[in-house]
């Protein structure tokens, strides 16, 4: 009786590590497909029985995409518009935030509200007008106009998440120092931004990530090739795809995962608990 | 202390009320209405015209391209597709995501690989994602076709992204794998704050795996399934990278999703006031679906409770 129940337990416990290794199979394989497509050479790819791992490794579609496919010139592109869009929202939500925070009023409501519309609405209905008021500006197909409507788009979470950093700054610490003669200035500079670094480095990279990652704007905004964004050009690029193009494909995806991957290893603890707040508090 | 009269004040403003100039808010608040919230009052205003690109200026229709959208097959076919998609990949999403999540908690071999693993999906941009999957689709050079052709399951290789009858499929079934990484992060941690004393409690009454998982895990996982139903149903039916890239809405537009017909009325034909109608439309079905969703949960929990 009791070994039954015994076995019966391991039983399921084996049923239930075969499903865990199912489901890790599914989640890793596109993955490393990926990978391994890239480090393919080009007779390899085609073959009626792929390998899982290529036979004899190259680095030749790194080479191809770089060079042919313009990779790089629109990895910089992509680099340049995510820097300056995550140290500008920054910039732009810091004033913000700490009114936010120190300052309870119906602007919380108000950005709350903000961030759920912004959610809910489909960028179809925003993007037309938004790009008829970028063209009055002279501001289409440029990356200043993509940087623009990144700031404006993160925003209302970027908000969010800085004012509650702020939050974690005790008041108590900036009226000491005022009492000591500290004028605002020196406040901010010498007790907010360094006990807020954290916390403005957390909500840059999300920045960051969300610009890197973004493909409908940009889809829209850029028309240039030279000017176009990793996403883009790769998208684009798949249009022509030949067998030949895979390799190559392949290699600049993997370069376009790179930073986002980084940023995810550094930050995996907070992203977690950060997106805990977020779906537990609806 | 004895200056205790001048003291006040500063504490006050030490308090944060009136120290804190309200004009701080004005370099966030000035884009976000310029470039934001103006552009949507526009685009709500442009679907009721009938305004197209290049157009000298946009006349007010009224509901005329409602009306158009009710004769429109198109229309419909996408709306349907859309739902389709919607409820395939949220279901999928929150049953894969709840086992998985209930697998990790459970303590077996693999797991810090698979808490690692689980994440990666989630890093990783939509492009790339429908980039990925094509290659894992791919007729020959895509690893799916020949396991299925080795265990005999097909005769030939099928391009299983321009056949009529399985891209909508193959494309649900990438939208879960996107999915899946945050429900089971969130179900994971919802998992965890359940006291294990609960379950021990129902266990020593009596109670078998499954009564444990109906009667405790779930009711108390209720608000975190809630929640990320009603995500899922809002990001799904506002859909757009992922397929464009998979398919661009193809073979004849069986994985034509509402996004994907709004994006090619606004920029192939450049109806704008149609596309902007159509983005209303979606509106209004997330809104509902979430309503509903979220509505009833708080009928369950009345129920619950009465019960």
């Amino acid at each position: 009786m009791r070994l039954g129940h015994r076995l019966r337990h391991r039983l399921a416990r084996f049923g239930m590590s075969l499903l865990l290794l199912a489901f890790i199979a599914f989640l890793a394989f596109p993955i490393v497909w990926l990978t391994s497509t890239a480090f393919k050479p080009a007779g390899e790819i085609g073959l009626q029985n792929p390998a899982l791992l290529p036979r004899q490794p190259t680095l030749d579609n790194f080479r191809v995409a770089v060079e042919e496919n313009g990779v790089l010139r629109s990895a910089y592109n992509t680099l340049k518009i995510s820097v300056l869009s995550a140290v500008l929202t920054l910039l732009v939500a810091l004033p913000a935030a700490y009114l936010l925070a120190r300052r309870r009023s119906r602007m919380n409501q108000a950005v709350t509200v903000w961030i759920l519309v912004s959610q809910t609405f489909p960028l179809i209905l925003i993007i037309v007008p938004l790009f008829l008021i970028l063209g009055r500006l002279g501001l289409v197909n440029t990356h200043a106009g993509l940087v623009l409507v990144y700031v404006v788009w993160s925003l209302p979470f970027v908000l969010w998440m800085l004012q509650g950093y702020v939050r974690g700054i005790p008041v108590q610490l900036e009226e000491a120092a005022a009492v000591d003669g500290a004028s605002p200035l020196d406040i901010l500079v010498r007790i907010i931004l360094p006990l807020l670094l954290p916390g403005l480095i957390a909500t840059g990279l999300y920045t960051f990530v969300n610009a890197w990652n973004e493909f409908f704007f940009a889809l829209v905004m850029l028309k240039s090739p030279d000017l176009v964004t990793l996403q883009v050009s790769l998208a684009r690029f798949r249009g022509i795809e030949g067998l030949a193009r895979w390799g190559p494909l392949a290699a600049g995806s993997l370069i376009a995962i790179i930073p986002t991957l980084l940023v995810f290893a550094v930050m995996q603890r907070r992203l977690v608990s950060g997106v805990l707040a977020g779906g537990v508090k609806e | 202390m004895n200056r205790a009269g001048p003291a006040r004040p500063r504490a006050r403003s030490g308090d944060g009320r009136a120290a804190v100039p309200w004009w701080l808010f004005l370099p966030s608040v000035v884009p976000i209405l310029l470039f934001s919230v103006v552009p949507l009052l526009q685009g709500i205003y442009l679907g009721f015209t009938d305004y197209t690109l290049g157009a000298e200026r946009a006349r007010f229709v009224g509901l005329d391209n409602f009306a158009r959208m009710l004769g429109d097959t198109a229309f419909w076919s996408s709306f349907r597709i859309g739902f389709i998609w919607t409820f395939s990949v949220t279901l999928g999403v929150l049953v894969l995501g709840m086992t998985l999540a209930m697998l990790l908690n459970a303590k077996l071999p693999f797991q810090g690989l698979a808490r690692v693993l689980v994440l990666i999906p989630w890093a990783i941009p939509p492009v790339i994602k429908g980039l990925m999957w094509r290659m894992v689709y791919h007729p020959s050079a895509g690893f799916l076709n020949q396991w299925l052709l080795a265990a005999g399951l097909i005769e030939f290789p099928v391009n299983v992204l321009s056949d009529f009858t399985w891209a909508l499929p193959a494309v649900i079934a990438v939208g879960i794998w996107t999915g899946l990484p945050q429900a089971t992060v969130v179900f994971l941690a919802g998992l965890q704050s359940i006291p294990d004393e609960l379950k021990e409690a129902a266990m020593l009454d009596g109670a078998g795996s499954w009564h444990v998982f109906r009667h405790v895990t779930l009711p108390l996982m209720t608000p975190v399934i809630v929640a990320t139903a009603a995500l899922e149903l809002m990001w799904n039916f506002n859909a757009f990278g992922l397929v464009y890239v998979l398919t661009e809405g193809g073979p004849a537009g069986s994985t034509k999703l509402p996004m994907l017909l709004a994006y090619e009325e606004a920029f192939s034909f450049g109806n704008i006031a149609y596309a902007s109608a159509l983005g209303l439309a979606l509106v209004v079905v997330v809104g509902v679906l979430v309503y509903f969703v979220v509505r009833n949960q708080y009928a369950g929990a009345g129920a619950g409770r009465a019960g």
